[in-house]
């Protein structure tokens, strides 16, 4: 226990809780952080210079924010934090990092990777058109920089994100033209019981859905996407999709917001080796943890929305937990009893989170409809039926071998965005389940790296 | 190697059953940097890869697809001015081989290719070689194959070969049985396992390629860029594909595990190898790399490759263990190895590759 190191991924709710209990131990963690300043995504400050309240900024969680940041302003001279800071490699017990140009190697007794989720996106006709954004994006424009991604958005797709951030940003006073939710009409109410298991957050949610009839904003449950239309110089005109009655609407927008929810980012845990597992109830992969974030490689624990999604105040639970398991197997003593009560806790909420997925799912069939035009891969420009003749010329049946065979999945954001649709193209069109059809291998760097990084020390000779 | 032979034997109207423990081309076919180049082998090789570039040009009418292969011509660059007597000496020998290759001073150099760095202080120009898609190469020949009538079998694993009487007895891993009266070692990394088994050990082993690929960027580098140094970590090589990404590998090796069909690319080569690239084509330093990989290639001790009949036993023949410069000479294994199986001989030249050179050496030992 001489001297133990341990990095933190991330400076969002997990990350900073993290830190707090290993600080709280004795312990000086790096945490390395992409942002420029610490509270993730959801707790992202604004910059330098702005003067929104908490308030305006984080609407209902606001206290949570405040909090989160407070505690982190009292951690900043215990901890060693590197903002602007990227962790893109893995090597036995080394992380690399790069931070500009600067590339740096740190070893590690132990390592929490609590480095979030982003947009889960689906297919849809037209949605390589310029003024198509993520939700997240959409919010992110909005927290960070106070502007709103157009003059008329649409938000579509499904998820509590779509009814936060169409809250914000008419609080904003953005013009929202509509809000599209392609959940099945009834899924809500499907989902009653597993969301009672977080009354006040289920409170939120309904109010959020009615603050926007209250306000007038459009809002079509039940909905299917068909295309969004526009040209490339003008980018985004217009969104048409099929209400739940079965009737084609189109509605004029410069911008949409799409999302279905989120995804890890779990390129961290891929590198490090850790063991995955699909999840049903979400039809996705997760990396696998105990209880208390141990994933299945000694050394690395998994903490956030980075491996389940549980939302913030899971996240921050998750984050001390992890951190917990941390010093009980660095040798320190552990508090039992409380850790029992935070596992709990986020049984609560992954309850929760089950219901979250039944209320806003995720729909196969919407992605294996598709024809072969719609574009699956933006950032090579894949369509379906691209995908669809590499299986059936090439024999491809599984997603790593249709990737090199078509290239979907090899653009700069690696799969992140595409290949959840692809998975299900291949499923469809070989007639087995995502699952078999199984995951895109993950490759160092987790985010494009400059050919200008350069890294101090020795280049170590490892070739036999 | 192995799919390209089966199609070759197929156009010789030899029955062929094509074995592959799981997906043709996954391995070193597919991982390699894409090299279609004569230029720097080994003499011994330049008939073989002369034959095989041959075949790269007509892909197109021969398997139907041509895997993305670019006659842009392969430029071999030093920055030892001690290189530049070796670079002469190859384009001499290599003309008695039918390969033209030109030398290009320090000016011709600023000239025709500006894009490589001031470091270089002459090359060497093949115009006929280039480079192709290694991911697309062997399953198209596999595809051709099979619809000449090769029976192919993925995911299927040979865990034992015996010669029992007239025949070869092959045991796949779920039990089946295949038998023939001919039988060739194209597996790779793993072909020693089975040349051992079948009485021939050869000292194999596996290395890692550390490969990497930027995001598109405008066209500007045309011919395929390499080095020729003693230092490992410089010798990295480059080529940009019509669409823009730029490919490139080289330096040190990584570790591969056969075992479990893993190898990695160590990040610490990553960084060694941003540094080699910035200077042989400078402009790359406003490029950004956005995947790494790597796979498992065979490497012999002489650096030479286990090619031909065996030494012992009637109807057994090798084709493996090529040293990380295997691709260009695929289509040509294959082409040669049919001609052997069918005719009894070749009329290119393979012995410098033979198995029993291995065996020699461990009886004088």
């Amino acid at each position: 226990m001489a001297s133990s190191q341990v990095i933190i991924v991330g400076a969002g709710p997990a990350g900073v809780r993290a830190a707090e209990a290993l600080v709280t131990a004795g312990l000086r963690p790096i945490m390395i952080d992409e942002g420029t300043c610490d509270g993730g995504q959801i707790y992202r400050r604004q910059p330098t210079g702005f003067v929104r309240s908490y308030k305006t900024l984080y609407g209902t969680e606001a206290n949570r924010a405040r909090n989160l940041h407070q505690s982190f302003e009292s951690l900043r001279e215990s901890i060693d934090y590197r903002p602007e800071t990227l962790a893109w490699g893995l090597w036995e017990k080394q992380l690399y990092v790069s931070s500009g140009n600067r590339g740096e190697a740190f070893d590690f007794s132990a390592l929490i990777v609590a480095g979030g989720a982003t947009d889960r996106l689906m297919p849809v006709p037209g949605w390589e058109l310029a003024g198509v954004y993520s939700m997240g994006a959409a919010q992110i424009a909005l927290k960070a920089q106070a502007v709103a991604i157009g003059r008329q958005v649409v938000l579509m797709g499904s998820g509590p994100l779509l009814y936060l951030v169409a809250n914000q940003y008419l609080d904003a006073g953005a013009n929202v033209a509509a809000v599209v939710d392609t959940a099945p009409t009834g899924s809500r109410f499907k989902a009653l019981p597993l969301l009672f298991a977080r009354p006040g957050l289920l409170a939120k949610g309904i109010s959020l859905a009615a603050r926007l009839r209250f306000n007038g904003v459009p809002v079509y449950r039940g909905a299917t996407p068909l295309s969004i239309k526009g040209d490339a110089s003008n980018g985004v005109g217009s969104v048409r999709f099929r209400s739940r009655t079965g009737s084609e609407r189109e509605i004029s927008c410069d911008a949409i917001a799409l999302g279905w929810h989120l995804r890890p980012e779990s390129q961290l845990a891929d590198l490090a080796r850790c063991d995955f597992h699909f999840d049903p109830v979400t039809h996705q992969w997760l990396p696998s943890i105990d209880t208390d974030g141990r994933s299945s490689i000694s050394g690395v624990y998994l903490a956030g929305d980075g491996v389940r999604l549980l939302g913030a105040e899971g996240a921050e639970i998750a984050g001390r937990l992890a951190a917990l398991a941390v010093l009980n197997d660095l040798g320190h003593a552990a508090p039992v009893d409380e850790r029992v009560r935070l596992r709990r806790r986020l049984d609560v909420m992954d309850r929760f989170r089950r219901g979250l997925a039944v209320a806003f799912p995720w729909q196969p069939a919407a992605v294996r409809e598709l024809a072969d035009d719609a574009v699956i891969c933006r950032c090579e420009s894949i369509t379906a039926g691209d995908i669809r003749e590499t299986i059936r010329v090439k024999g491809a049946v599984e997603v790593n071998r249709t990737k090199a065979l078509c290239r979907v999945g090899m653009g700069r954001c690696q799969g992140r965005y595409c290949s959840d649709a692809a998975a299900e193209i291949i499923a469809a069109e070989t007639n087995s389940s995502v699952e078999q059809v199984g995951r895109l291998r993950g490759q160092a760097p987790i985010k494009p790296l400059a050919v200008l990084t350069e890294q101090a020390g020795t280049i170590t000779n490892v070739s036999p | 190697m192995g799919a390209s032979s089966a199609f070759f034997l197929r156009q010789r109207n030899r029955s062929v059953i094509l074995v592959e423990r799981d997906l043709i081309g996954q391995q070193a076919s597919g991982v390699n940097f894409g090299n279609v180049r004569r230029q720097a082998r080994n003499l011994a090789q330049l008939p073989l890869a002369n034959r095989s570039r041959a075949i790269w040009g007509q892909l197109p009418s021969l398997i139907g697809e041509d895997a993305e292969f670019l006659a842009t011509g392969h430029i071999r660059v030093c920055y030892d001015h001690e290189w530049i007597d070796s670079l002469e000496d190859y384009v001499q020998n290599a003309r008695e081989y039918g390969l033209e290759l030109e030398m290009i001073s320090r000016k011709g150099l600023s000239a025709r290719f500006p894009f490589i760095g001031p470091e270089a202080v002459a090359g060497s120009f093949s115009p006929e070689d280039g480079h192709a898609n290694p991911r697309l190469a062997a399953p198209a020949f596999g595809r051709a194959a099979a619809r000449l009538g090769a029976q192919v079998l993925e995911k299927t694993e040979i865990v034992s070969i015996e010669k029992t009487g007239e025949d070869f007895e092959l045991v796949t891993a779920d039990g089946g049985c295949l038998r023939a009266p001919a039988v060739l070692v194209t597996a790779g990394c793993w072909g020693g396992i089975l040349s051992a088994q079948l009485g021939e050990p050869v000292p194999i082993v596996a290395r890692g390629p550390q490969m990497a690929v930027t995001e598109p960027l405008p066209y500007l580098i045309e011919p395929v860029i390499g080095l020729a140094t003693n230092i490992p970590e410089e010798a990295v090589y480059i080529r940009q594909v019509a669409r823009g990404n730029v490919v490139y590998g080289g330096g040190l090796r990584g570790p591969a595990y056969p075992d479990i069909r893993r190898a990695y690319v160590v990040p610490d080569n990553s960084v060694s190898q941003f540094s080699q690239v910035r200077r042989l084509v400078p402009a790359l330093a406003c490029a950004r790399v956005i995947r790494t990989w790597s796979g498992i290639e065979g490497y012999l001790s002489d650096d030479l490759p286990i090619m031909g009949p065996s030494a012992h036993t009637a109807g057994l023949f090798y084709a493996f263990g090529f040293c990380g410069h295997g691709f260009q000479l695929g289509p040509g294994v294959g082409d040669v190895m049919a001609e052997l199986i069918d005719r009894g001989a070749s009329t290119t030249p393979i012995e410098a590759f033979d198995i029993n050179r291995f065996s020699d050496a461990e009886q004088a030992a």
